[in-house]
């Protein structure tokens, strides 16, 4: 299918989140669109996929002028679109979810649609279990799901948002295979990113947008350099390393199991010394995220237990644990971070202020102001948090740190996050580190593992299978242990 | 004799419980959808009322039945209409209807107090009455009662084996992606809303007609759309689950009278108003069980641990959040 887009604009309200936009898009081509948070890639995609309406401009599918007033009148003309928030059913099975949209009549045949997905799945290599519910996948899994359905719908074009936020490296491969075969059937792909790595790896062309507008057009093969410039204007750097020795041992695990994520945790003991960034890598709920929350005392250990300066924690709350200096950034910042629908100034009133029977909002809205300047968070304190873009709310996030932490624990922090803002993060911590804050954070980028930590643990089904500093840690190496391959046991 | 007790309080829970069936079924298939209709104990009395006065008026139990199932469309479309289209909290607009329904069916209903009307009688089903055992029991109750035990069926089989069914299902669950996959989403939660109206309404005429005959104040359906509303909460919003709750009530509500004849010295107020405390600790038992606490606790007995895994329900996700276009 041959689109072209002419001049799209999209006002939400005041805002103007696509400036004109055009767009050709080949037939038979995977086409990627790049750019930074908040460029209006998703916007577009949305209107393409009749989701949202455009304010004013021209969608031509083949030739043809098409409006597209719901999701439906697109889907039927042979759009399917992969929203970066996976709009399915987690509580309905992987079967209910594949009919759902596409059954017509009155009763469910659930054998004949079962062997259709079967069939499907069979073509590109996926594993999926009909009967299971939708809850236990992974995002990649739902992935696959989604473009299976969208495929069995007579999609001819396959809009794909974000698709390789939040899935393993094996995923990705397997994604990137599938959408190659597609492309050679014929089918015409749109693959929306903000990492360049992924658009390199799968795209014919590629089309950058910026605040808005189309900053430039390229076919592969892609210079970095020159889409970087494209993306930012002027290319950011990569953060130093803090330099500072570790110190003294602050938290440690002995033999600590606990439920949880998909496999748990299995007796694991490890200890971490005063200043020492640590990358966990694995795959999506390989132990992760559970070990993160035992440390920050969200969860408690069936077996074992977490000391904390040398103090045995078993008992302790989460507020203990604050109160002792640990300090944790959960991935959903909306959720389970911020506070939605309270302002900045009142978060600060919450956060930073004492704790007085009037609420001291002088004092509060002058820490706001300060804080928002330093730490470039583009709002007013006035502005409601879920009024922020994810770049800005992990900017608030940080700023209310309290001073001088002893553990920080981040929840994959540069997740959704552009590469500038995620270096401007990573200063921002390192500064930290370097007066002694002891940091731990998962990522499912192995990049980002490599680049800041200095030291890197991999998890994989619950077990810590690898432990190595920066300077022993190779990118094969800890693929494979990601991959659970285990490298020659220690 | 013992054995004959135990039939007559069978026959009397299924006969009982018939009209809550009627209810929570209908909020059953609302709540699915996402919307949360809060004016149940309102709304029965309403149209109880309703279903009273045209009866007595026209001797038609059809047109009583009919008429009692429209006055629930029209204030569930109120509850459906304010929370899907005008962006109301459906549980404020619901409470308001609550109280407004049943004082306007004592105000209207003052004139016909007391009275006798018509009622709905048994009808029992040839041959099958006859059966030993089971046939008293099952088949010598009155239509309403057959009714609703099918549809406590019909609802189970609709939700989960129809197309319907699983688009119900979906918008209940998160609006935006059923949107996305062409479902008309506010058009569903509408329609559902109406159809668990209907049926509440179908309980009110149940109760004033047949359950508890004619009209008074007290009618002595009161309290009994709120016990419906937790019995969904409890029952997970499985529609069998739910009728099991509801059938549990109506046990506890007989065996409070049977105990009165037993225990005569026990003030007959407490009998009147146990099953309500019960049902209560009853559900919170069901609740306690899904805590992470419990499930270690039966680890070791499977069984048990089987048994609370049933007894587990989430909510819609969506309950009581209307769609709203991006």
């Amino acid at each position: 299918m041959h689109i072209q887009l002419k001049e799209i604009h999209k006002f939400y309200g005041p805002v103007h989140a696509n400036q004109g936009i055009d767009l050709t898009v080949d037939s038979g081509t995977i086409h990627g669109i790049l750019g930074e948070n908040g460029a209006g890639k998703s916007t577009l995609m949305k209107i393409l996929a009749g989701y949202i309406q455009k304010s004013s401009g021209e969608i031509l599918l083949d030739g043809q002028a098409v409006e597209f007033r719901n999701p439906a009148m697109a889907s039927r003309m042979g759009i399917g679109m992969l929203y970066q928030d996976p709009l399915d059913f987690p509580p309905l099975t992987v079967l209910e979810n594949f009919m759902l949209g596409q059954v017509q009549g009155t009763r469910l045949s659930q054998a004949g649609w079962g062997a259709k997905l079967q069939e499907l799945a069979q073509h590109f290599d996926f594993q999926l279990d009909p009967h299971a519910p939708l809850a236990t996948l992974t995002v990649g899994e739902r992935q696959q799901l989604e473009l299976l359905r969208l495929l069995s719908l007579g999609a001819r074009l396959l809009i794909l948002d974000e698709p390789t936020t939040g899935i393993s490296p094996v995923q990705k491969q397997v994604l990137f295979h599938a959408l190659k075969k597609l492309a050679r059937e014929g089918k015409t792909v749109l693959v929306v990113s903000h990492k360049i790595e992924d658009v390199e790896a799968l795209c014919d062309r590629v089309t950058i947008l910026r605040q808005g507008r189309v900053t430039g057009e390229m076919d592969a093969p892609f210079d970095s350099e020159t889409i970087l410039a494209h993306m930012f204007g002027t290319p950011p750097v990569a953060p130093p390393k803090c330099a500072k020795e570790a110190g003294g041992e602050v938290l440690a695990f002995r033999q600590v199991s606990a439920q949880g994520g998909r496999a748990g945790l299995k007796d694991c003991t490890v200890s971490f010394q005063r200043g020492q960034v640590v990358g966990l890598a694995g795959l999506e709920g390989s132990g992760q995220g559970v070990f993160l929350r035992l440390a920050a005392g969200l969860q408690r250990p069936l077996k074992g237990a977490v000391f904390l300066d040398g103090r045995d924690m078993r008992g302790a709350d989460h507020h203990e644990f604050k109160r002792r200096g640990v300090t944790f950034l959960p991935t959903a910042r909306l959720e389970e971070g911020l506070i939605p629908g309270l302002s900045i100034t009142e978060h600060f009133a919450l956060a930073a202020c004492r704790q007085t029977f009037l609420v001291p909002w002088l004092d509060a809205l002058k820490e706001a102001r300060t804080r928002v300047e330093r730490f470039k968070i583009r709002g007013t304190p006035e502005t409601s948090v879920e009024g922020l873009s994810g770049g800005n709310q992990q900017r608030l996030l940080l700023s209310l740190i309290p001073p001088s932490p002893k553990v920080l624990l981040l929840e994959q922090p540069t997740r959704g996050l552009d590469v500038e803002s995620a270096h401007w993060m990573w200063q921002h911590l390192l500064g930290l580190c370097d007066q002694g804050t002891t940091i731990l954070f998962s990522s499912a980028e192995l990049d980002e593992i490599l680049m800041v930590a200095d030291r890197v643990l991999v998890f994989f089904n619950g077990r810590i299978v690898l432990d190595v500093t920066a300077a022993q840690a190779d990118p094969e190496r800890i693929g494979a242990a990601i991959a659970g391959r285990a490298p020659d046991s220690e | 004799m013992m054995e004959l007790s135990f039939q007559v309080l069978m026959a009397g829970v299924l006969a009982g419980a018939a009209p809550l069936i009627l209810a929570t079924m209908g909020e059953t298939l609302t709540e699915k959808a996402g919307v949360i209709n809060l004016s149940l104990d309102g709304t029965i009395l309403l149209s109880a009322m309703t279903a009273f006065v045209v009866a007595y008026e026209s001797h038609s139990l059809i047109l009583a039945f009919l008429a009692a199932g429209l006055v629930g469309v029209m204030v569930a479309a109120v509850v459906a209409g304010a929370g899907i289209y005008l962006g109301q909290s459906q549980v404020a607009v619901g409470f308001v209807l609550t109280l407004m329904c049943r004082d306007l069916a004592y105000f209207l209903g003052n004139p016909y107090s007391r009275l006798q009307g018509p009622q709905v009688g048994l009808t029992p089903l040839p041959f099958l009455k006859d059966i030993p055992g089971l046939g008293p029991v099952l088949f010598q109750q009155s239509w309403i009662t057959y009714a609703s035990v099918a549809l406590i069926a019909a609802t189970w089989a609709f939700i989960y084996r129809t197309r319907w069914g699983l688009e119900l299902r979906a918008v209940g669950e998160h609006p935006h992606a059923a949107y996305a996959r062409g479902i008309n989403a506010r058009r569903v939660q509408l329609t559902y809303a109406l159809v668990g109206g209907f049926l509440v309404g179908l309980a009110g005429a149940a109760f004033s007609l047949c359950t508890k005959p004619g009209w008074g104040r007290p009618q002595g359906a009161e309290g009994m759309g709120w016990i419906a509303l937790a019995i969904v909460i409890f029952g997970g919003w499985e529609p069998v689950k739910v009728a099991l709750g509801t059938y549990l009530f109506a046990l506890l509500q007989i065996l409070g009278i049977s105990l009165q004849g037993v225990l005569p010295s026990v003030p007959t107020q407490v009998f009147q108003v146990a099953p309500f405390p019960l049902m209560i600790f009853t559900l919170v038992f069901m609740h306690l069980s899904q805590r992470p606490g419990a499930e270690r606790w039966a680890a070791g007995r499977p069984w048990l641990l089987r048994l609370m895994r049933l007894l587990r329900g989430t909510a819609p996700r969506a309950l009581g959040q209307p769609y709203r276009q991006e």
